[in-house]
């Protein structure tokens, strides 16, 4: 059992997930106010998209530019509910149909269209929110990767779809509110999701649900299917000649990075309160394969800290210079591309701060032994040698260090 | 008629890149346990026929006969679980991955997406793998990441992954290309050693090495077969000498 445990997370990333998790449920909420750690609220939705794409894109090779499309549907999907939870009789009494959203009301609609219906229910709603989105991968997944397209055809074909559901959205505004998206949130089963206190608990609502995908991203990650993705990237024909049907692996990866994109958009409207077609599009689907980049595409948890920087970043930024918010966002992913290909992940392991700590927490260790049988010399020596022996396996041990001159890299978008 | 005597059996197989025929009405047979070359100058269609057979090309008319099964309709992992391995002429191997987790993504257990979820190194597997590293000479190296072995290391390494899928029929697309003198020797030895119950197609340009593993050699010329049979007598047909050996 234990075995299977560390083979699953090695003692080092057990270390950097206890980081990362003590930052955002410790430090965060006591070092910022709530109208701050709603916004890392509203950054950390972004990183399971960050997530998926580390697997999808950095694993498999894979690069989408739409997944904002995935993360649109399942922010969608739980914005429906809410909408209609905020539209009771009461509520829209003034509407000549009360009853039904508001903006229905205002482009004539006189009953809740049939897709609409089974959006009453919240346990349809939490199915609807992974289920839908990954339907939708799927027909995507099917109709390009069992034909063989990749590559640069395949992101230029979900930039292409990512646009195509943000017209097919604003167009159809009877039914999606349009441009300005489905708005006037308030309630969830009768708690009012506006309160501080309601922001506290979906922050932490979130982080939990970030570490879940988190986990199941280590996962597949740590087993076959990993380094098979690996492997794909690498050359394809090969593990096709090894008896694997390439397109279901890239059919599976691909939907599991937009289940995740899903969730992310799901807690993006509970915690921001609407949601809009703003962040289907073009625009935010290249931003989060930056935010991806940034943070390192090899790295699960190095999309994490990406996605924080460059939202925080890009929210500092644009509150002093808006104009020059994109501008400093093409600079930087240029910048990463260009001299650290595995971000920030990439250059922690060329430091080597990796290995540093390793061998700081192995004195850490070593050290306990020696105070309580300091007059045990052999006891003493063993824990050293053990301590030394760790810090050398970890080294060897880091799958994420993934080797720079991948060809991957020079197709980026630029 | 009489195909179940043969491993593989490819009748009138003709293949048309836009009206070039790169391979034109062939017809080999191949016996159980034999060594077969193929040789033949550039452009003969010789990378076409293993195309071919492992599925990567499709047939425009013809039949690809495997123990009695069709390939020419079946899609490339089916033609691998069927029995057929092939390596490809530049060592394709998992640059990123280590040598052991080469074999092991190789090995014939797991190859579905959730089969690759649930899959467990187990002592089997691993005992399999350290068998097949001992017969590539790769045992020192299992883990070592596999693009830092040298050229012929690499082209071993393909090998081995393709005998821990235990295939019936083993394509082998110029095995000791870019390899030293003594790599030669050596994977000559390791051909002959590993086609203990299973045989073998090879191309081949390395007259010596053909000469040190064939059983029976098929000329290719122009998508057609020029001349078939022993070494001694291929070398000796004067077609052959015309086309390919003279010069």
């Amino acid at each position: 059992m234990k075995k299977v445990l560390s083979n699953f997370m090695p003692k080092n990333d057990f270390v950097m997930y206890a980081i990362l998790l003590t930052i955002l449920v410790v430090v965060l909420p006591l070092a910022l106010d709530i109208f701050r750690l709603n916004l890392v609220g509203k950054y950390l939705t972004y990183a399971f998209v960050a997530v998926g794409l580390v697997l999808c894109w950095g694993y498999g090779g894979i690069l989408s530019l739409g997944q904002g499309i995935f993360f649109g549907l399942g922010g969608y999907c739980m914005a429906m509910f809410l909408k209609l939870e905020a539209s009771s009789p009461e509520n829209t009494a003034i509407q000549s149909t009360p009853g039904i959203p508001d903006f229905m009301d205002w482009n004539q609609l006189t009953a809740l269209p049939w897709f609409w219906e089974p959006f009453n229910s919240l346990w349809f709603t939490i199915i609807a929110v992974i289920v839908v989105p990954t339907i939708f991968a799927y027909i995507i997944g099917v109709a390009m990767f069992k034909r063989r397209v990749g590559g640069v055809y395949f992101a230029i074909i979900t930039q292409a779809i990512a646009a195509i559901l943000t017209i097919l959205i604003i167009g159809q505004q009877g039914y999606t509110g349009g441009v300005n998206g489905i708005t006037d949130l308030r309630t969830l089963l009768g708690w009012d999701i506006r309160t501080d206190s309601a922001k506290y608990i979906l922050y932490f609502v979130n982080v939990i649900l970030l570490f879940v995908v988190l986990f199941i991203a280590q996962f597949i990650k740590t087993g076959k299917l990993g380094r098979l993705l690996v492997a794909m990237r690498d050359k394809e024909e090969r593990v096709r000649f090894s008896g694997y049907d390439v397109a279901n692996l890239k059919i599976f990866v691909f939907c599991v990075a937009s289940a995740f994109s899903a969730i992310g958009g799901a807690m993006f409207t509970l915690q921001v309160g609407f949601m809009s077609p703003t962040f289907v599009g073009i625009v935010p689907s290249i931003e989060m394969v930056i935010f991806c980049a940034v943070g390192g595409r090899l790295s699960l948890l190095g999309a994490v800290y990406g996605t924080l920087l460059v939202s925080w970043t890009k929210t500092s930024f644009s509150e002093t210079f808006p104009e020059l918010w994109l501008f400093a966002m093409g600079a930087l992913f240029i910048g990463v591309v260009l001299a650290f290909p595995n971000g920030i992940a990439g250059l922690y392991e060329k430091l080597k701060l990796n290995e540093r700590l390793t061998r700081l927490l192995a004195e850490i260790r070593s050290l306990r032994p020696m105070a309580i049988t300091s007059y045990n010399k052999t006891d003493n020596t063993n824990s050293k040698t053990q301590a030394t022996g760790s810090s050398k396996k970890s080294s060897t041990d880091n799958k994420d260090n993934l080797s720079i001159d991948d060809p991957n890299l020079n197709n980026a978008p630029s | 008629m009489q195909t179940k005597d043969y491993v593989l059996a490819v009748e009138g197989l003709t293949v048309s890149f836009d009206g070039f025929k790169a391979v034109n009405d062939l017809s080999f047979y191949v016996d159980e346990e034999e060594i077969r070359v193929i040789i033949g100058p550039n452009g003969a269609g010789k990378t076409t026929v293993l195309d071919l057979i492992c599925g990567k090309t499709k047939a425009t008319d013809g039949s690809i006969k495997f123990r009695g099964q069709e390939l020419t309709k079946k899609s490339e992992h089916k033609i691998v679980h069927a029995g057929v391995g092939r390596k490809f002429q530049n060592p394709s191997i998992y640059e990123d991955l280590t040598v052991l987790e080469n074999l092991e993504i190789s090995y014939p257990k797991g190859r579905t997406v959730f089969g690759a979820l649930a899959f467990k190194r187990d002592d089997v597997i691993v005992e399999k793998i350290h068998e097949i590293a001992e017969t590539i000479f790769l045992t020192d190296l299992l883990n070592e990441k596999a693009g830092l072995l040298s050229h012929g290391q690499k082209q071993w390494l393909e090998i081995g992954m393709l005998l821990i899928q235990d295939p019936d029929l083993l394509m082998l697309d110029e095995p000791v290309a870019g390899m030293s003198v003594a790599e030669r020797k050596q994977t000559a030895k390791l051909i002959n050693n590993i086609t203990k119950g299973r045989s073998v197609i090879v191309i081949e340009h390395d007259m010596q090495f053909v000469e040190d593993i064939a059983h029976r050699v098929t000329v290719m010329h122009q998508g057609k077969v020029l001349s078939e049979g022993s070494m001694e007598r291929v070398k000796n047909d004067p077609k052959v000498v015309e086309v390919y050996l003279g010069h």
